[in-house]
Parts: structure tokens; C-alpha cells; sequence
């Protein structure tokens, strides 16, 4: 039988099952295949809060959102073309996600009685009707998948694992992926089990063959290559992203890594990533709490390491005191919050960019810090890389904003080269003669990094207020004004050492966008939906929000209008306009989720009518 | 150019800023002792690292010629955690209080010792206040009269050495501001000593908790109220060496070597690397009618947080190779487009 394939520039598929299901892995199997294709892609997992939710429940779904096409894909997708079910629960929680008209795929199977009844269905949704505006395929994925493999002998638990395989082959053949890169990785996953790999294999082509042979399935799709830039090509979360850029800036800089680090969502996978990377000398320390975490990290900063920290907003906020003792020693020292849903235990799986006056002004006295934002899963690879080279070439804490959103996101990344990553040149102060701890360099104002272990230079520092050049104790009122506003000066002349903001789109009109850190997906696909119709709309995306890029406020004045889309209640709406005294329009989300585009747009659409 | 000095003196160690604690005040005296015993460990000076907190005791970097860190409150042992971590070759030392290293503190306190991360921790316990002018601590007695505390001190207090054995500190010790020499002894084997090393002095703050310890320093009393523990030897105490510990199940109880029923050999004999005894020699500061233990409670060696690794490291280097950035970035799933 021939079925008709239409050609498609973009899809978005949602696997959703319960946690055991297997649904990450299926969703980063389809992910590997897509990208090997040469599409481009994005993609989002979606954890339940609860470790071992009870099977079936609502609380245990867990699903895998990827977005590829043939154009640029800046986002996992508004709403999905795609739900793949394995049972009630997972189509109740995700059903809201698929666009009117997306297709179903449900493991028939797994909606009996029992399923339906912890799901909270009194019928299944199946038969009754309520599922008209969808086209909706129940499949009998667990039979056919038992079907495939029962003469292997293996146990009813085996066979039920295997059945997400079912499914992703189902999803091979609707959209014309090929099998290979699965099967060599099942071949490679369980070497050492004969007979998993013959079933699972098996289970693969079954579900392919499905889609082919039987009549349920009226289309397939294609999906072109993107029109990506040459290079070579890898998959990585923001949080992979992070500690690598971490690892790289050890590497280029020559300093020994050091992280001091609490436990904590969905900031651990820094730990432990970096944790796995020992022959890079890096050392992990996972403290006793948050306050021991920064307090290592700069213990080992004094000691000539890069010393690093790793929060969420709750942790941050214990941090807090050793940020500005920080401030006060002028040592450097890398502090990552990955932004979730508060406040206080708030939303810790879910997403928010709530934290940024925490970051920005959250501490006691005049404590200025640095304050980079990360807007993609892999640019947090070069805002980790650029938050060192700031906090040691002027010997100073610097914050990192990524969130939550980003940090499981995972996106294709272009594998940069190792010597084209600029050089992150430290100098230890060796030099006994003349030496003064609270000197400084001319232009960066950092001071001199002694070491302990250096002869001749034995020195005291603390968090009380240092004298001007001596860095001894001084309670001169002139002296503190002084001091203070250099540590300001000190912070704000990084605006001379980054690169100049860039617009994204004509450089004046009638509408500017101005986002930052992880809405950067979302706002550049809305402004480019609504560019393609002829409106005048640009955007702008701040990676540095203190001190912000040189020529911010320049752009700002070419716009008629500023649009200024946040996951708080406006927080850099309310930093732009105390700086550059522009009204601003804000756009605000606050539910734990990512703007959708079509979210801007609409707002976009509402200002320029 | 400072001249490298192969022989140091107490004087090479000294800062030349004021000494701003109050005349009469119990650290003096352990700053002496300690500026004394430094010269003698054959550490280059630039190699020493003193980091506190918060308090009076936490002023010690600034008299100590050597790298200094003042940091906030309760956090030094944090902070020189991951100094020893991240550089293993220095020798770092802690000075701290009851209030900034028990109270505010306590957490990172037991969190070193468990790890045995090679760190000197100076306790100096005053059982009061100080820097905040007289407010009960977490060592003061309870019903303790205090500013804080009008009607007397509603809280149990801890035992720092029982704490320290609790966390299963390596080395834990007790001297006294007033017994130089005894301090000296003790501030060397805390220095020799491979692993957290806890020393608790006993520190008389003579403005907010006068004469705390007169019991244990003062001539006429200290024999009969103080037994100093020598490893190996019987514990025999009194002005007259007349008096003696025996135990009785767990029980520590004091016996007459003059009465007729008792000899040396009843006695407990000290050993430092009993974990048993030690608890039981913690333990008795809390009955009054017993003499306080004062010298090096318990000494044993495990393996240092920071050897480990270190070995760790090593290990990974042996397998994997040297960390290679490109592999790394290069590694597992990757595709080539264009
Ligand atoms: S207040 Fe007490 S502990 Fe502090 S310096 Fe004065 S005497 Fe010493």
C-alpha cells in the first residue's frame, strides 16, 4: 500500500508516559536520530516532582517535548503537532499541550480500567467522543510488542520495557527517520544481554513496520534538512553546557577548577558532570549546606584556584553573606544560580526568571556584582567560559543566571575549537617589593592576586573595610565612601571589556523586544514571525545585565515602543527604565512555564495594531 | 626584598599592628604559645595560613605574620576547607570561639571533623560573648547569669569535645591559657598531627566571664581540680600525686592512692587511640566533682579528606588520560553537517 508523504518545515512530537515508561530515553533516541538528518532542533524534558511517583497517577507522567524542522528552531515548541500517550494520565496532563487537529498515539493498553481510574477518567477518553477535534490512534502497543518478542523467553517486566521502543519505531516511520543510529546504539546499550538487543531491535521494526503496513496511519511526513551552519555537531543541556565552559576556562586559564556545591534542583547536574571529570583536576567538593559551598569555593579562590559555586534561587539566597565578603576581598569567584519557580521551596522543578534583583541587588550594603545571563542551552557554554575570564581579570565575584528551562533544554551545538577560545591570562603576584594587597592595576582596578605559598608576601584580608592600597583595617568615613565607590567603578568598567550589544532585526522602528537569559528562543521566534508579515519589530537580548552592554541605552532610543517579555514581574523592565528613564510595556509569566511564542506575538500584535 | 629566613623566632611571626583584645584577656597568652611553637615546625612562613570568623578570638590572623583571613561568622572551617582542598601543601590553621565555631558555626565544625581534613581548629572557649558584650553562649552553664540571660540560661550546654568526638574528630585536645608550657605541647602535636586537629583552650575573658576557670588555673585548686593526660600512663592527679581515676563499669571515679585500697595500678591507663575512653574523659567536664582532663584526649589516624582526593585525581589521570579538552567536547554522540 502507498501512503501519501507531505513535506513539512517544522513538527513537534510530545512522548508522555508514565516515569518507568522509558519516555526520555525514547524522546533522546528520536533526538539523536533527528539531528543526524541535519535538522534543526530543540528539545525539553518534563520530570515529575515526585521521585518514585506511584505508576499511573498523574504526578508520575513524564515527558520529552523535541521541536525540529527545516527552518531555524529557536524553541521546544509552543504546542505540540505529536502526542504520543502511553496512558490516560500522560493524555490528561499533556492533552493541553497538542494543537487542534495533532495526532494521538495511544497505547491502547495501557487505558484499562485501573489506569483510567488514577488518571481520573470515569470512561476512557478513547471511546467517548471528547477527543473529536484531534485525530486519534489507539494502538495496542503492549500486545504487539509482546507479540514481537515473546518467543525470546524474557520476563513480563522485560517485555513491558520494551514497549516505548514500540513507539518510537511507530515515530520513525511517520516521519521518515532512519533506524540505524537506534539499533547501533541498542546494540552498544546492552552488549552483554544477547536477547535484550534481539528484542528491542525487533521491537523497533515491529513498530516501524506498524506504521507502514497497517491502515491506521493514513500520511506520512517528511522533514528537510535545515539550512545549519557547517561544523561539527553535538547535543548538550545547559547544565552539560556550563560545566564544560567551566572545564574549558580551567584549561585555557591554567587554573585548577574548583566547585563547592549543596545539592540542589535543577542545578546538580553541574556537580555532577564536573564531578565525572577528575582527570581535569577538577575538584568537587559537595559542601554540608549552600553557606560551605561559596565559602569553599572561596577559600580556594584565595588559594589561586577558580573557585566556583552552584545554586538555585533558595541556595542563593544562603550565599548571600559570602557574596559580599567576596566583594569585600576582591577575589574571584563564579557563583551559577539556575533560576526555578519560588518563592522560598516555590516551584523547584519548574522555570522562572524571578531571581534577577536577587542577583543584582540582593545583599547587604553597596555589594555591586557582575551579573551575566546564559539565554540558550549551549551558550551557557560561553557565558560560564566569559563569567571566569570577568572574575579574574578583575578579581571579582561574578554571578551567572541560567534557569531551569535551559539548563534541561538541550539544543545542536557547534563543537567550538579549543585554540579558537580566547586566552584567559591570569597573573599571581610574585613580586615582594613594594607589594600592597589593595593596589591596583590602572585600568581594570583589580588588585593583585597573592597566594598563599608566595614568599614576602604574607598579607591579612577579611570583610572588614580594607584601607585604600594597604588593605588594612580602616573605619576612615572618608576611606569607607572611597573604597565603596571604587568596588562600584571597579564593576562598572567591565561595560568597557564585553562586547557591544546587537540588535536583532533593523536597528530603529516601532517596536523593540528586549529580553533576557532563557525567553531568548521565544522572543526571537515570535519577532521573526512577525518580522516575515511586515511589522517593524526588533530584538534585543541581554546576555550582561550588570553593568549592562555600553550602547544599550542608544538602542532603547531608536524604538518608538519597548516591549520587555519576563518570567517575573518585571524585573529588567524596572532596572531599564531606573537607568535609562524609558517607558517600557511589559509582558509578565509567572506559572512555572517558558513564554510560549505565540505568547509575544500576540502581544506584539496587541501594540501595533 | 624580605630575606628568606631558614630560622624563624616567636618574633618573625609577629604583625605590626596593635593587639586590640583587652589587657588581661586569655589570648595573649594563646597567641604567644602559638607564635612560640610556629618556629620550631620547620614550615616556611609563607606556607602557614590562619583563617576565623567572627569574635575576639577571630582577630588572631591579624597578630600572625603569616597569610590571614578574617572571614565572616562561623564560616572559617568552610572557608579552610576549601583552601586545604584546592592547596594541600599549606598548613592552615583556625582560630575560633564557642560562639562563632559552636553556635553560628557548628554545622561547617562537624563537617570538617568527620572529613578529617587536615586543618588545625584553635576553639578558644571563653563560654561567653566577648565582641558582643556579654550574651550567654552555647558552652556557658546553664542557669548562667548573663545579659542575655537575666533569669538565668534557659539552654544545655555543649560539650566541645564531645562534639568534636562525636563527629569522630582524629584529634581532640584541651589546654589552658594559663599552663603555657602544657599549651605549647599540645599546640605541637595538634600541628604534627596528620588530619582535623581540634584543641579547645580554655580562654578567661576577664570583662564578660571572669574567673571561669579559676578552678583548673589558679595554684592553690588546679592540682586537686585538673588531671593531665599523658599517654600511657596512669591517671594521677592532686597536689600531692595522691589522688588517682579509676572507672567502675563506665563510670569514671576518683580514688586515694593513701587510703590503703587503691594503686596505681587501679588506675585508668591513657591511651589516645582509645575511642571508648576518650568519649568517657569528654564526657567528664560534665560532673563537677570530678578533676578536668586537660592534654591530648584522643589522637588517631585516618585517612585526610584531601588525600583522597588527590588520589582520586591521580587515578582518573591514570585511567582516562590527562583531561583533553577537544575529546572532551568531541566525545560520545556528535554528527557533521555541510
Ligand atoms: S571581651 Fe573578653 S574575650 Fe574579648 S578581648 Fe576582652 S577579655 Fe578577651
Amino acid at each position: 500500500m502507498t501512503k501519501q508523504t507531505k513535506i513539512l518545515d517544522e513538527v513537534t512530537i510530545r512522548f508522555a508516559g508514565d516515569s518507568g515508561d522509558g519516555m526520555q530515553l525514547t524522546g533522546s533516541q528520536f533526538t539523536n536520530t533527528t539531528a543526524l538528518l541535519g535538522n534543526d532542533l530543540s528539545t525539553l524534558p518534563d520530570y515529575p516532582a515526585e521521585i518514585r511517583a506511584p505508576a499511573g497517577t498523574v504526578y508520575g507522567v513524564s515527558g520529552f517535548q523535541i521541536h525540529f524542522g527545516s527552518k531555524e528552531i529557536s524553541t521546544p515548541g509552543d504546542t505540540c503537532d505529536v502526542l504520543v500517550a502511553m496512558n490516560p494520565a500522560a493524555l490528561k496532563v499533556n492533552l493541553r499541550s497538542l494543537r487542534n487537529g495533532g495526532i494521538i498515539v495511544a497505547n491502547k493498553d495501557g487505558f484499562n480500567d485501573k489506569n483510567l481510574k488514577l488518571a481520573g477518567y470515569d470512561k476512557s477518553p478513547l471511546d467517548d467522543g471528547s477527543l473529536e477535534r484531534f485525530q486519534v490512534h489507539a494502538v495496542d502497543i503492549t500486545k504487539l510488542t509482546t507479540l514481537a518478542i515473546q518467543d525470546l523467553g524474557l520476563s513480563t517486566k522485560h517485555i513491558e520495557r520494551s514497549k516505548n521502543i514500540f513507539a518510537l519505531g511507530i515515530m520513525y516511520w511517520m516521519y521518515s527517520r532512519p533506524m540505524e543510529s537506534t539499533i547501533n546504539w541498542i546494540k552498544e546499550k546492552f552488549q552483554k544481554t544477547p536477547e535484550i538487543v534481539e528484542a528491542n531491535i525487533r521491537v523497533l521494526k515491529a513498530g516501524y513496520a506498524f506504521g507502514e503496513t497497517t491502515e491506521i496511519f493514513l500520511a506520512r511526513y517528511e522533514v528537510e534538512p535545515a539550512d545549519l551552519q557547517p561544523g561539527r555537531y553535538r547535543s548538550i543541556t545547559g547544565n552539560e553546557a556550563v560545566a564544560w565552559g567551566l572545564l574549558a576556562a580551567s584549561v585555557k586559564s591554567g587554573l585548577d577548577l574548583f566547585l563547592g556545591s549543596y545539592p540542589i534542583t535543577p542545578a546538580s547536574e553541574i556537580l555532577h558532570e564536573l564531578s565525572h571529570h577528575k582527570n581535569f583536576r577538577v575538584k568537587t567538593f559537595q559542601a554540608e549546606d549552600e553557606i560551605a559551598g561559596i565559602a569553599s569555593a572561596i577559600g580556594a579562590s584565595y588559594g589561586g584556584a577558580i573557585g566556583v559555586t552552584t545554586t538555585s534561587g533558595p541556595g542563593l539566597a544562603l550565599k548571600t553573606e559570602a557574596m559580599g565578603l567576596a566583594v569585600m576581598l576582591e577575589l574571584p569567584l563564579v557563583i551559577v544560580d539556575v533560576q526555578r519557580g519560588g518563592p522560598s521551596t516555590g516551584l523547584p522543578t519548574k522555570t522562572e526568571q524571578a531571581d534577577l534583583f536577587q542577583a543584582v541587588h540582593g545583599r547587604n550594603s553597596e555589594a555591586p556584582i557582575p551579573v551575566l545571563a546564559a539565554c540558550t542551552p549551549a551558550g551557557c557554554f560561553d557565558m560560564a567560559y566569559e563569567a571566569v575570564r570577568i572574575a579574574t581579570k578583575y578579581m571579582t565575584p561574578v554571578i551567572l543566571l541560567t534557569d531551569g528551562y535551559i539548563a534541561n533544554g538541550a539544543e545542536p551545538w557547534v563543537i567550538p575549537k579549543v585554540e579558537s577560545l580566547p586566552n584567559i591570562p591570569v597573573h599571581f603576584r610574585t613580586e615582594a617589593t613594594d607589594f600592597q594587597p589593595y593596589s591596583r592595576d590602572e585600568k581594570t582596578l583589580a588588585r593583585p592576586w597573592a597566594i598563599p605559598g608566595t614568599p614576602g608576601l604574607e598579607h591579612r584580608i577579611g570583610g572588614l573595610e580594607k584601607e585604600h592600597i594597604t588593605g588594612n583595617i580602616s573605619y576612615d568615613p572618608e576611606n569607607h565612601e572611597f573604597m565603596v565607590k571604587l568596588r562600584q567603578e571597579k564593576v562598572d568598567r567591565i561595560a568597557d571589556d564585553i562586547p557591544i550589544a546587537q540588535v536583532d532585526g533593523d536597528e530603529n522602528g516601532d517596536l523593540l523586544v528586549v529580553g533576557w537569559g532563557g525567553t531568548y528562543g521565544a522572543i526571537r521566534t515570535a519577532v521573526e514571525s512577525k518580522r516575515k508579515k511586515g511589522k517593524s519589530v526588533s530584538h534585543l537580548h541581554l546576555k550582561y545585565v550588570n553593568p549592562f552592554q555600553k550602547n544599550v541605552g542608544e538602542i532603547l532610543k531608536n524604538f518608538k515602543q519597548i516591549l520587555v517579555p519576563e518570567l517575573n514581574l518585571g524585573q529588567l523592565a524596572q532596572l531599564l527604565q531606573a537607568k535609562y528613564l524609558v517607558p517600557v510595556i511589559q509582558l509578565n509569566k509567572v506559572q512555572g512555564l517558558p513564554f510560549r511564542a505565540v505568547e509575544i506575538e500576540n502581544k506584539i500584535d496587541e501594540i501595533l495594531k | 626584598m624580605i630575606k628568606h629566613v631558614d630560622k624563624y623566632a616567636a618574633k618573625n611571626f609577629q604583625t605590626d599592628q596593635d593587639v586590640r583584645w583587652c589587657p588581661g584577656c586569655g589570648d595573649y597568652s594563646i597567641l604567644a604559645q602559638v607564635q612560640r611553637v610556629l618556629p620550631e615546625l620547620n614550615i616556611p612562613k609563607h606556607n602557614f595560613v590562619f583563617i576565623s570568623g567572627i569574635g575576639c578570638s577571630s582577630r588572631f590572623p591579624y597578630y600572625m605574620d603569616t597569610y590571614g583571613f578574617h572571614g565572616i561568622h562561623g564560616r572559617a572551617a568552610a572557608i579552610a576547607s576549601g583552601l586545604k582542598v584546592a592547596r594541600p601543601d599549606l598548613s592552615i590553621w583556625v582560630a575560633t570561639g564557642d560562639g562563632d565555631g559552636m553556635s553560628i558555626g557548628g554545622n561547617h565544625f562537624i563537617h570538617i571533623c568527620r572529613r578529617n581534613i587536615d586543618v588545625k581548629i584553635l576553639l578558644f572557649n571563653n563560654q561567653i560573648y566577648g565582641l558582643t558584650k556579654g550574651q550567654y553562649s552555647p558552652t556557658s552553664e546553664f542557669g548562667k547569669i548573663t545579659k542575655s540571660s537575666p533569669q538565668g540560661v534557659p539552654d544545655h550546654p555543649f560539650n566541645p569535645l564531645l562534639l568534636a568526638l562525636g563527629a569522630e574528630a582524629s584529634f581532640v585536645a584541651r589546654g589552658l591559657d594559663r599552663e603555657p608550657k602544657l599549651l605549647q605541647q599540645i599546640i605541637r602535636r595538634a600541628a604534627e598531627h596528620k588530619g582535623t586537629a581540634f584543641l579547645e583552650v580554655y580562654q578567661n575573658c576577664n570583662v564578660f566571664n571572669d574567673g571561669a576557670f579559676v578552678k583548673f588555673t589558679e595554684k592553690e585548686t588546679k592540682d586537686d581540680n585538673v588531671v593531665i593526660l599523658e599517654h600511657s600512663k596512669p591517671m594521677v592527679f592532686g597536689k600531692e600525686k595522691d589522688k588517682g581515676i579509676k572507672l567502675e563499669g563506665f563510670t569514671p571515679v576518683v580514688v586515694s592512692l593513701k587510703d590503703g585500697k587503691h594503686s596505681v595500678n587501679d588506675l585508668i591507663v591513657h591511651n589516645e587511640k582509645d575511642t571508648m575512653l576518650s568519649f568517657i574523659l569528654a564526657r567528664m567536664s560534665n560532673f563537677p566533682e570530678l578533676p578536668r582532663p586537660v592534654g591530648v584526649v584522643y589522637a588517631v589516624e585516618r585517612p585526610r579528606y584531601e588525600d583522597v582526593v588527590t588520589q582520586q585525581i591521580n587515578d582518573s589521570i591514570q585511567k582516562q588520560g590527562e583531561g583533553d579538552l577537544e575529546k572532551l567536547l568531541n566525545h560520545g554522540e556528535t554528527w557533521k553537517i555541510g
